[in-house]
């Protein structure tokens, strides 16, 4: 007997989803539950069979593009990856927009903040070469692009940034993804904004706010690890500071 | 009801915990510090004096305390250390769970030594 | 100086004073293990600090690694308490940076003193 065949297991899931802004409250929904359901399933059929005042983002639905970020049960997940049977064991679902951010309206979140701080930290690209010039050779074996490497695939999917505490303590906190993003650039050889960006990145809203907490890293659906980059950038300012290279 | 924050299920794992030990055990240092040096300070009246307030210790609901402190300086040794590497010596993913056990480890073997020392 | 650069000078002196207290608390825990048998009395302090150039210089690094290093860590303490950083922040852990160094100064004067 598999689960899916038991019978003393629900046929239906009762499910929690904050309705409403930063003020508001949980409504109550009866779903039934389907083989290998994702949480993603679950918000869709609410929207399109019981409530369709219900507001919530998606886009590949295939853990692409992050846009599905949630809480689930109290822990921010991508919604289409997070499968019912791994977090509704008791069969008590919570759904709730990405913690520290603006509530727009029930699941959706103003994404914003964590766009305007992913730029106050540089995390752009600064060129320094034009089409004229030779191909930059970067030898990916070298520790700089490892530690690029280790770093780059982040989406930007804000997870990282709804499931650390200093972000919801230090208002003016860059939060991990800005920083993890600044980390790759750094370690790249062709980017021209290497002074702007340490200065950037360093003190109180920076780097050094990081308490090493790891809840970044232990959410990233991408297994990334914004602590580490983060500790790098703090070695790095450390170095520029003794050397009299900080702005 | 205003939205709720990210929660207490979003803490449960082991760097988090370390983090709340090196906070707390810091927090409760630095507020004993300046009753030690007072205590320390009171030798400028003499031995006698010294003896005075350290009688006030020696009360069974003062030694556990000693306990708690000594514990609480050496975890947040500990911990520190564990950060220092962390962040001057490099990461490595598969040292942490190991480094926090350490960690705790030792400043609770230490802790205990000095309670048993106690007497 | 920028602010960046001021807030990365503290925290490095902050991880610097802890790279000393290390030292400084290692020695401090087992002088405690050792010293502490049965309980402590003046006497026993006392015998072993007075009128020591060793002690008080020990003690002397001791404070002011621990004059650095605590107001720094209570500095972001306060301020995460308080939802983010602010002058009215830095003067308590600047006035509490006074306080350690007074009377830790006072304590290594009344435990090594002749």
């Amino acid at each position: 007997m598999t689960r899916e065949t038991d019978p003393h297991r629900t046929a239906t899931l009762s499910v929690r989803v904050w309705r409403g802004g930063g003020e508001g409250a949980y409504a109550v929904y009866d779903v039934p539950r389907r083989p290998s359901q994702t949480v993603l399933d679950v918000v869709t059929h609410i929207q399109r069979r019981i409530d369709p005042t219900l507001a919530y983002r998606y886009a590949c639905r295939v853990g692409m593009c992050g846009s599905c970020a949630m809480t689930v049960n109290g822990r921010a997940r991508w919604t289409c990856r997070t499968h019912v049977e791994a977090v509704a064991a008791d069969d008590a679902l919570t759904i709730g927009p990405l913690a520290h951010l603006p509530v727009i309206r029930d699941l959706v979140t103003d994404m914003r903040e964590f766009f305007d701080k992913w730029a106050r930290a540089k995390g752009q690209f600064a060129p320094t070469a034009t089409r004229r010039e030779e191909f930059a050779r970067i030898v990916p074996e070298s520790e700089a692009r490892r530690a690029a490497d280790a770093a780059i695939e982040c989406i930007g999917c804000g997870i990282c940034y709804a499931s650390c505490d200093v972000v919801a303590w230090n208002r003016a906190y860059l939060g991990p993804a800005a920083l993890n993003r600044a980390w790759t650039l750094h370690n790249d050889p062709r980017d021209g904004a290497r002074t702007e960006r340490l200065a950037a990145i360093a003190g109180d809203a920076g780097c050094h706010a990081c308490h090493t907490h790891q809840s970044c890293t232990e959410r990233c659906p991408k297994k990334l690890a914004p602590t580490a980059s983060i500790a790098g950038l703090k070695r790095e300012v450390a170095r520029a500071v003794l050397a009299g290279e900080l702005v | 009801m205003t939205m709720p924050r990210s929660g207490w299920r979003n803490r449960r794992h082991a760097g988090w915990w370390a983090f709340a030990v090196h906070r707390v055990s810091g927090v409760a240092l630095a507020l004993f510090l300046p009753l030690h040096f007072w205590v320390l300070s009171q030798a400028l009246g003499g031995a006698a004096a010294l003896d005075a307030v350290l009688a006030w210790t020696d009360q069974p609901l003062v030694r556990p305390s000693e306990v708690m402190l000594v514990l609480f300086l050496a975890v947040h040794l500990t911990g520190g250390v564990r950060l220092l590497i962390i962040e001057f010596g490099g990461w490595r993913e598969s040292w942490q769970p190991t480094a926090i056990a350490v960690a705790g480890g030792a400043a609770t073997l230490c802790a205990l030594v000095f309670a048993l020392n106690l007497g | 100086m920028s602010a960046a650069r001021t807030q990365s000078f503290l925290w490095l002196a902050q991880r610097a004073s802890a790279a000393v207290l290390a030292v400084c608390v290692v020695v401090h825990l087992a002088t405690m293990i050792i010293a502490v048998r049965g309980g402590l009395t003046a006497a026993e302090i006392l015998a072993r600090t007075r009128g020591s150039v060793a002690w008080a210089a020990f003690y002397g690094v001791f404070v002011l690694a621990v004059a650095i290093h605590v107001p720094i860590g209570i500095r972001t303490v306060v301020a995460e308490m308080r939802g983010g950083h602010s002058r009215g922040v830095d003067g308590i852990a600047l006035a509490f940076g006074v306080v350690l160094v007074v009377l830790g100064t006072r304590a290594i004067i009344a435990v090594t003193g002749a």
